[in-house]
This record gives C-alpha cells, structure tokens and sequence, in this order.
C-alpha cells in the first residue's frame, strides 16, 4: 500500500513536468459584464458562469461604473496562470481549496487586513487574512430515480456498499466516480474521505470491481446521471446535482449520514491583481450580507453566514489550512494514486 | 505698739528694730518661723511683721496656718521680692497689708495705723499730754471737750513733740522725719506744718514754743 | 531671658520663622512612584522576555515534534520510499497562528518531495533531535528545523533529511499581545501605586502630623514632655523634644526665680542701709552728717525703684510672651489698689479720691502685669502731685472697654509727649528733682499694647497730668 517505485516515481515526477509545460492556461468559459470603458474586475474561478451570473449582476447593482472580465478555468490551470505564468486577475475563486491554501502558503496571495474583520467571519472560514471562504457545499451521494427502491434508499457509505454488493449486474459500469489523477477535487474529496475510515478503500474496491466510471468533473456525472447511463454517482458537488435537480431531471440527492464532505469555497486576491481594489471590492461583497442573501439563491451552496445553522451534525467542514499541502505532497498522491489504481483494477 | 518683727537677715532686723525703738515701739524678733511660734506663745502683739522668704519656710504658708489656728493679729508681709505678685499672694494669705523693702519708718508706722485703724482700735494708743488727750490712731486730739482732726503731718509733727516733751528739734529733724527724702522741700514747708498745728492746739494748755535759731518744742504752761 | 517662652507660642509654630525644604510627603510619594515606574518598567521588560521566550520555545517544541513526525512518515521499504504525511502535521503548526508552512524532505542529495529550494541547515543535524535555524525563504523569515534519519534504501544506507519550516505570526502575536498585557500590567500596577503611595506616605507622616497637633494645641503653661506613643523612628525626635521642653521649663522657672532672688539680693541690703541711715540720722547733730545721710537715704530710695522698675519690666516683658490670661473683676482690683496706696499718699496729705461709677467690670488679661501698670500709674500720679493735692483714679465703663484714669494736679507734662515719655529711661524735663528711673511709662504703654488695650496720657485742665488706661471688656 501506498508505496512508490523509485521508477515509477521519476516518470510520474517527469510526467508532472511534462504536463504542467504542456499544459497552457486554458479558459474554458468567459463572460463580460457591466459598463462599456469602466475600470474591469477581472475575475478567475472555478465556478461556471450559470452559477455566477447572478451573483456577478448583485455586485453589478452596486457599483455600476465597473465593468466584470469572468474568466471559467480549472483549478490547476487557475493555479498554473498565478503561482507560475503570474497572470494580473484580480481575484481567484475556486472549490480547490488544497491549491488556495498552497497559492497563500506560497505567497501569491495579497493580505487583506481588514477583511475578515469586516466581514465576521468564523474562524474555520478563512485562512490569515489571504483566504476566505463565503459558501459551503456539501459533497454528495446522487442517484437516479429508478436506481434504488424507494424506501431501500442508502442512506451511508456501508448502506452503499451492501446495495452494490446485493445486485452487482444491476450496477456494474453504471456507477461514476472522480478520478482522483484527473481531477484536483477528486483527489481533495478521496484523501478527505480516505482519512475519515477505511469505508472509502472498500467503496473504492466495489466500485473497481463493478468497473466503475471516472469522470473529471461534476457535471458530467449528473448528464449522464439523467440519461440513465449512469445509476448511482459518489463524491457529487451538491450544487450541480441542485442545479440539476431544479431543472426538473429526477435525481436523488443523498448526504450521507455517517460524514458528509464540506467544500469550502474560496476566494483570495492574487499578488498579481492590476487592481487588487476591485478584487478586494467583490471579496467584500461576497462577504457582505447582501452578497452571501444572493448566495442563498444557488442551490446547494450555504452561505457561510448560515453555515452554523443549516448544517446537520454529520457534517465535515474541510479544514482550511496548510494540512492541505499534505494532500498536494506528489510523493503522498503518487501512493494514493498508486493504492487507488490497484483498488479500481481488480482482477 | 509692740511689734513681733520676723525677719531673718540678722543686720535688717537689728536696724529695723532699733528704728522702731527710737519712736517708743516694743519690738521683739524673731529670725526664724519657729521661733516666731515661741514669741507668740509668750506674748501678745499689735502686729507682726513678717518677712515672706524665711530659713525654715515661706512665710505666707505660716501666715495661713496662723490663720487657720484662730490667730488673727494683724500682719504685715514683708518682701523684697516682686512686688505686684507676692502683693496678690500675700493680701490672699490674710495679710493685712504689705511693705516692699526699703522702706521708711514713717511709711511702715503708717501702714500699721491704717491697719489698726480699720482691725477697731485693738490696741491702747490714746496719750495724754498737758489738758489734750490725743490718739495717734484715729489721728484726732481732744481739748476741753473739743474734738479736732488732725492731718497726717500735723499728727507726724505732734508724734515727734510730744514723744520728748521740751525738747528742741531743729527744722531740719523734723523735716526729715516729716518729708520725704525723695520730695523738695522748701526751707519753709515746716512751718506751715508748725503753723497749722499751733491753730489746732488752740485752748490748750499746750503748745509749740519757736526756740529762735535752734526750732521747736512742746511745752505746757 | 524673653526669647525661650516665645518659643513657646503656638501661633508661631511652623509660621514664617522655620525654614522650609520641600515636602517630606511630596518626597516620600514621589520616590515611591519612582520606585513603582521602576518596578512596573522592569516588569514589563521582564513578562515580555520571559513571554518572548517561553512562546519561542513553545513555537520550536511544536515544530520539532511535526518535523520529527515528518521524518517519521518517511519509510524505507524493499523496493522504494514512502512517505506518510498526514494533514495534522502541517494543520497544528498552523493552529496557534495561522502561520505558513514549507517543507523539504532530501534523500542524501535529491529532493523527494516538498519545496525544492527550502534552504537546508549549514551542517547536517547529528542525531533524531531536531537542529533549529532561521533563514529566510520567498523573502519571508522562517523558523526551520531540521531532523535526519538513516535508512535503507535499496540496500544503500542513505541519510533522510526532512526539514519543517514555518513563519512566526504567529508567535509574534502571541508576543505583541502578551507586550501588550505587560504594558497593561507596568500600567496597572503604576496606577495602583498612586493611591498606596498617597497613602502609605500618609500613613508614615500620619504620627509626624499628629504630634505637632498635641504639641500645637497645648496652652502656654503646658510644658509637660510629650508622651504620646510614636513609632520608633520618631523616638529620637520625640526624645528630643522632651530635652527641649525639659531645658525650657528649667530656663522659664529658673527666670522667675532669677526675677525674685535679683530683687532679694538687691533690696535687702538697701533696706538695712536705708534703716540705718534712718537710724543715724535721728541720732547726729552734725549738719555735714546729716547732709549725707539724707543724700544716702535718696541714692538707696532711688536705686531701689529704679530696681524696682527694672524688675518689673522685665516681669511685663517675660510676661508678654505668656499671655497668660485670665477673668477678673477691674472694680476690685482698682478699690484694692488705691486702697493699699492710701497710707503712703496720706504720708504727704495727698487725697485719693475713688470713683467707681461701674459695678463689677469684668475683663481679661493678664492681672499681675494690668496690676503692675495701674501701680505706676497711681505711683506717678502721688510722686509728682503737691502736698495737700488731691489724685483722682475713676474707673469708667464705655463703648465695650474699661477706662482707668488717674489724675493729678501736679506739674504737668512739661510739654512732653507721652511717645517721648514711654521711652526707656526717658524723663520728662521737669521732674529732675524728684526720684525716678524713666521705665514706669514704659511699662504701662507695653502692658497696654500686650493686653490690646490703650493708654494715653494728656494734660488736665486746669493743671495736671490725666493719664487713661483702657482695656476691652470681656
């Protein structure tokens, strides 16, 4: 378990260098909003523009002279255009929170005194004054309508595991998960998972033996959730499967009761900014009570306001801090990756 | 009058009763407290004399115990000390008056007068000379029946001549006995005083001769 | 002879007469608040460093432990490294202060894992204990330490190095906050030495002032020694006091005593010269003798006054100072007066007329010194008024005083006035021929203004001095 071939571990060190040259920041979605020759927010996020927009426009509202660049990246690709091509945005949002962690660690982001002050947050919401966090999302179990009995609903990662276990044809190449090596977020929710018990490598084992499907992201496991290709997906981003569900497809969402995953999602204002005012500005407003009500309209995410409130008592926050360098250690992924391949293919 | 002197500087006392001898007084002395108690055991006296500062106590402490043991003869203090004070203590003590050191014969003679005057005339001190009979102590001189007052040197200067009947004394002995030595006196202030004297004695058989060159004397026709 | 009892006045203790240095109160405070500055200064210094330190060594054991657990997490097996790093590593170097985290871990010269370029300790740490170091690292200053483990790698046997390194914000928080409680802490604890310096100051002091009040409020005839309890450092002064007012007393009795006996000595011997001479004189017959007798007579009568007066004079001056006084009836003391001066004026067929208009006049003040003015009063009226006169002494209630006035038709002032009269051995013009020493006047005009009340002298109509000595009434 968990080891690594000396080999293997320069090839996976090459790999790694290989692709972060090969891959160029790529922009997968932008949208511009606001006044035409007003001073321009340019924003970097993971977050795409459907579950933006309105809160771009909230913002809009309040300071109409400005003018919104909304740039959609991945995480690794928004980390690549801070920490390495030192590209001028004035603020990064992203749900990686192991990569802001590292950003701020490694000081890229610019301090914001007065911030966390300002706004109240509680303390497991941000990181110094360089990271805040303004909404949770919990991480969660989706499946569609036809893939259990109502009532025989799963309701833990064990409730799970016994349901694959019962009808392993019914389920076999239905069930989607991350890939961990593909996704950053995928690799956060499974190092989370695997230090909350040994239910994830058993899950994992089931999974890989009902040769389960790997996906990079979110949205793709709730297309093929509602095209019935797949039955059940495990480690969802709650919103996208709110997102979904609101649109009326016939998805079942399920937090599961032993522990439910809390993704924090971060904002920080990068050393780099043109004009680290204007990030500072929206950080605010996503602070402010009037940003975090906008908040409230998307499904899924909690404001972190209410966090305290809303959320029931399975609920893991993911710390934010410097433990989440562990998590970006490439010794530690490669034997997780490594344990995790031999977990998926089973003889 | 006989004077009970307690004294006790020896030179004082033996001048002092020499003094009161020369004017006809009986004088007994005492030098100390107790035997002051001696004499007055012994004898009876007009008045005492007594000096305040003694060897064998304070005299206003014997005055007051004299006091307290139904004693009450006339006393004068006698003090060379401050005057007001030891005044005050010594009228509050029972004394009867008070004498500062020095002092004249004529004054302490006076004193005592006033203070057996005002004690009732304890004593017998009416003489008699020639038809007058005369009382030193209410200062008066009786002729034929006649009451007369004399002044204080008209009593002096009739003292002084009838204490020697025929003798002369020149004006200067009796001035000085008469006047002070601290006041002037003009050649003939004495006979004024002989002067209003002769007046007083008119109807007697007595009177006051002009010895001319020499002075005066008393006679009687 | 008059300077000791002075001393004796209250009214003048602590007045203009004592030379004052400064406040032993003011004094006292302000070295205790300078001791208190001193103290909380030094305490502040002293929490800080000893708060510096101790968050310093907190800080270093906490990075030693998770280096050590990184080094831990490092293991060799048989066919390649692995590392174990759990999150908790990095989360509780960053618990106490949301500090930054780097780490490095070498395999002899390669880095495995972690920041590459993590500067390394000079020298390699010799054993499983971590070696502590600061440098500097993305221009931030760090805290590293550093732990080397051997291991078996592929057989080889290599050295591990893994280096754990974190920013100080930590601690530096921590510091500035506990500076900021030792700032409060020298500030408090100055504040709190304010009251308890006033108070302690006053608490000292406290038998200083309550020992000048027992002495201040004493009357002037009080000269019993102090025998209030002080603590023992006033002992000395207390004893001290005592030996003065021990030395005082003997001083003011032995002045009286001196004043009496002086007199004794003098009087004494005059009164046996004035006897005898008395005595000689009724028995010569010699004109030339008797010329001198009388003029020793006159010296001896003239010395004894004049020692009289001067005795007196000193009595009223020492007196003076006393105040010692008292009530008495005025009425009384002045019938007794001329009652005892009626013998001598009858000497010369001089008149003393009283009249007593008042009853009872009640005053205050000193009798003995009030008798021994009237006395010379009455003493001048009777020296210089003729035979046959008459001296008249009334006494006279007005406008809230008492007025003795003692008249005479004698020769007058002779054109004096009283200013040139009251002087010392001053004699007015015309009286050469009769016995005086010049202090009489003196005495009366000092016992008036020791008494707050006045004395005049003026012409009488008709011929005469008229002399008024008036006193307030009680």
């Amino acid at each position: 378990m968990r080891r690594l071939f000396p080999a293997l571990a320069l090839t996976l060190f090459c790999l790694c260098l290989q692709s972060l040259a090969a891959r160029a920041f790529e922009i997968e979605d932008r949208i511009r909003l606001g006044a035409e020759g007003g001073a321009v927010l340019s924003i970097l996020s993971t977050t795409d523009i459907t579950a933006a927009e309105p809160l771009l426009r909230a913002f809009l509202e309040q300071r109409p002279d400005l003018a919104v660049d909304y740039i959609v990246a991945s995480a690794n690709s928004i980390h690549q255009a801070i920490a390495e091509e030192r590209l001028a945005y004035d603020l990064v949002i992203s749900s990686a929170m192991d990569l802001q962690i590292k950003l701020a660690n490694d000081g890229f982001a610019l301090s914001q005194p007065d911030a966390a002050e300002v706004a109240g947050l509680p303390h497991w919401a941000h990181w110094r004054d360089l990271v805040f966090g303004f909404a949770l999302e919990p991480v969660v179990i989706v499946a569609s309508a036809s893939a259990f009995d109502p009532g025989h609903l799963p309701r833990t990662r064990r409730d799970l595991i016994d349901a694959l276990r019962e009808d392993p044809e019914r389920f076999r190449g239905r069930i989607g998960t991350y890939d961990p090596a593909a996704s950053g977020a995928g690799y956060l929710f499974a190092t989370q998972d695997a230090g909350f018990g040994n239910a994830f490598w058993r899950l994992a084992e089931v999974m890989g033996r009902l040769d389960a499907r790997l996906y990079c992201c979110s949205g793709d496991m709730i297309d093929d959730l509602a095209t019935e290709r797949l039955l059940v997906a495990y480690n969802v981003v709650g919103s996208y499967a709110l997102v979904s569900s609101a649109k009326g497809s016939d998805l079942i969402i399920i937090p599961p009761e032993d522990f439910t995953l809390l993704l924090i999602r971060t904002a920080l204002v990068p050393k780099t900014a043109a004009r680290p005012d204007l990030g500072t500005a929206f950080l605010e407003f996503l602070l402010s009570p009037a940003g975090q009500a906008s908040l409230k309209g998307t499904p899924g995410m909690t404001p972190v306001r209410d966090a305290t409130a809303d959320l029931p008592s399975s609920a893991r926050t993911i710390r934010l801090d410097p433990g989440l360098l562990a998590n970006l250690d490439r010794v530690r992924k490669s034997a997780f990756l490594v344990e995790w391949t031999a977990a998926m293919t089973q003889p | 009058m006989r004077f009970l002197l307690v004294e006790d500087t020896a030179d004082l006392a033996r001048s002092v009763q020499d003094l009161l001898r020369l004017n006809g007084h009986g004088v007994d002395w005492a030098a100390s407290l107790a035997e002051a108690q001696d004499c007055l055991a012994a004898a009876r006296y007009d008045l005492i004399l007594l000096d305040i500062a003694l060897p064998d106590g304070d005299g206003r402490r014997f005055l007051a115990d004299l006091r307290r043991a139904g004693n009450d003869s006339p006393v004068i203090m006698m003090t060379a000390r401050s005057a007001v004070a030891d005044r005050i203590d010594a009228l509050d003590g029972g004394a009867d008056d008070y004498l500062t050191k020095p002092f004249a014969l004529a004054e302490l003679e006076a004193r005592a007068r006033a203070v057996l005057r005002r004690r009732g005339g304890a004593a017998q001190t009416v003489r008699q000379y020639a038809d007058l009979t005369f009382d030193p102590l209410t200062a008066t001189m009786t002729i034929a029946g006649e009451v007369r007052e004399l002044r204080n040197r008209e009593l002096r200067l009739f003292e002084i001549l009838v204490n020697a009947p025929d003798r002369i004394f020149s004006k200067d002995q009796l001035c000085d006995r008469l006047f002070s030595f601290a006041e002037s006196v003009s050649d003939n202030a004495i006979e004024v005083y002989v002067g209003r004297l002769r007046r007083k004695l008119d109807g007697s058989s007595a009177r006051i001769e002009t010895v001319r060159g020499l002075g005066y004397r008393l006679t009687a026709a | 002879m008059t300077d000791s009892p002075a001393r004796n006045r209250p009214a003048r203790l602590g007045s203009g007469r004592v030379a004052l240095t400064g406040s032993l109160r003011r004094k006292l405070v302000l070295q205790f608040l300078a001791v208190a500055a001193v103290v909380a200064v030094a305490l502040f210094f002293a929490v800080r460093v000893t708060a510096d330190r101790a968050a310093e060594a907190a800080q270093d054991a906490v990075l030693g432990a998770a280096t050590i657990a990184l080094s831990e997490g490092l293991r060799a097996e048989e066919d390649g490294l692995d590392l174990d790093l759990p999150p908790t590593t990095f989360s509780m170097l960053s618990a106490m202060g949301e500090d930054r985290v780097f780490y490095r871990v070498t395999l002899g010269s390669d880095t495995v894992t972690g920041y590459g370029d993590l500067p390394l300790p000079a020298t390699l740490p010799p054993g499983a204990l971590p070696e502590f170091y600061d440098a500097s690292y993305l221009d931030t200053p760090l805290r590293l330490a550093a732990v080397t483990r051997s291991m078996l790698v592929d057989g080889r046997q290599v050295t591990a190095l893994a280096v754990l390194g974190q920013t100080r914000f930590g601690q530096r928080a921590i510091a500035d906050s506990i500076a900021r409680r030792a700032a409060l802490l020298g500030v408090g604890f100055f504040l709190l030495a304010v009251p308890l310096s006033l108070w302690a100051a006053r608490s000292i002091l406290g038998p200083v002032g309550r020992v000048t009040e027992a002495v201040a409020r004493r009357g002037p005839h009080d000269l019993r020694p102090v025998n209030q309890s002080v603590p023992r450092e006033l002992g000395p002064l207390i004893g001290a006091l005592n030996g003065f007012i021990l030395r005082l007393r003997g001083a003011l009795s032995r002045t009286e005593t001196f004043i009496a006996e002086a007199a004794h000595h003098i009087r004494t011997p005059l009164s046996t010269v004035r006897t005898e001479a008395e005595i000689a004189l009724r028995q010569t017959q010699e004109e030339p003798t008797r010329v001198r007798l009388r003029s020793v007579i006159r010296s001896v009568e003239e010395s004894s006054r004049s020692a009289g007066q001067l005795l007196e004079h000193a009595l009223v001056l020492y007196r003076t100072d006393r105040v010692d006084r008292s009530e008495f009836d005025l009425a009384a003391v002045v019938t007794a007066l001329v009652e005892a001066f009626r013998p001598t004026a009858e000497l010369r067929d001089i008149a003393l007329a009283l009249d007593l208009r008042a009853g009872e006049v009640p005053v205050i003040g000193d009798r003995l010194m009030i008798e021994a003015a009237l006395r010379n009063l009455v003493d001048n009226a009777i020296k210089y008024s003729d035979a046959d006169g008459t001296v008249d002494v009334g006494l006279t209630v007005a406008d809230g005083s008492a007025q003795v006035t003692v008249s005479d038709r004698g020769r007058g002032l002779g054109g004096a006035s009283l200013a040139d009269l009251a002087t010392r051995f001053r004699r007015g013009g015309n009286v050469t021929d009769v016995v005086g020493s010049g202090l009489g006047l003196t005495i009366v005009t000092e016992v008036a203004e020791a008494s707050g009340g006045r004395f005049s002298l003026s012409p009488r109509d008709g011929g005469g001095t008229c002399a008024v000595f008036s006193l307030p009434l009680r």
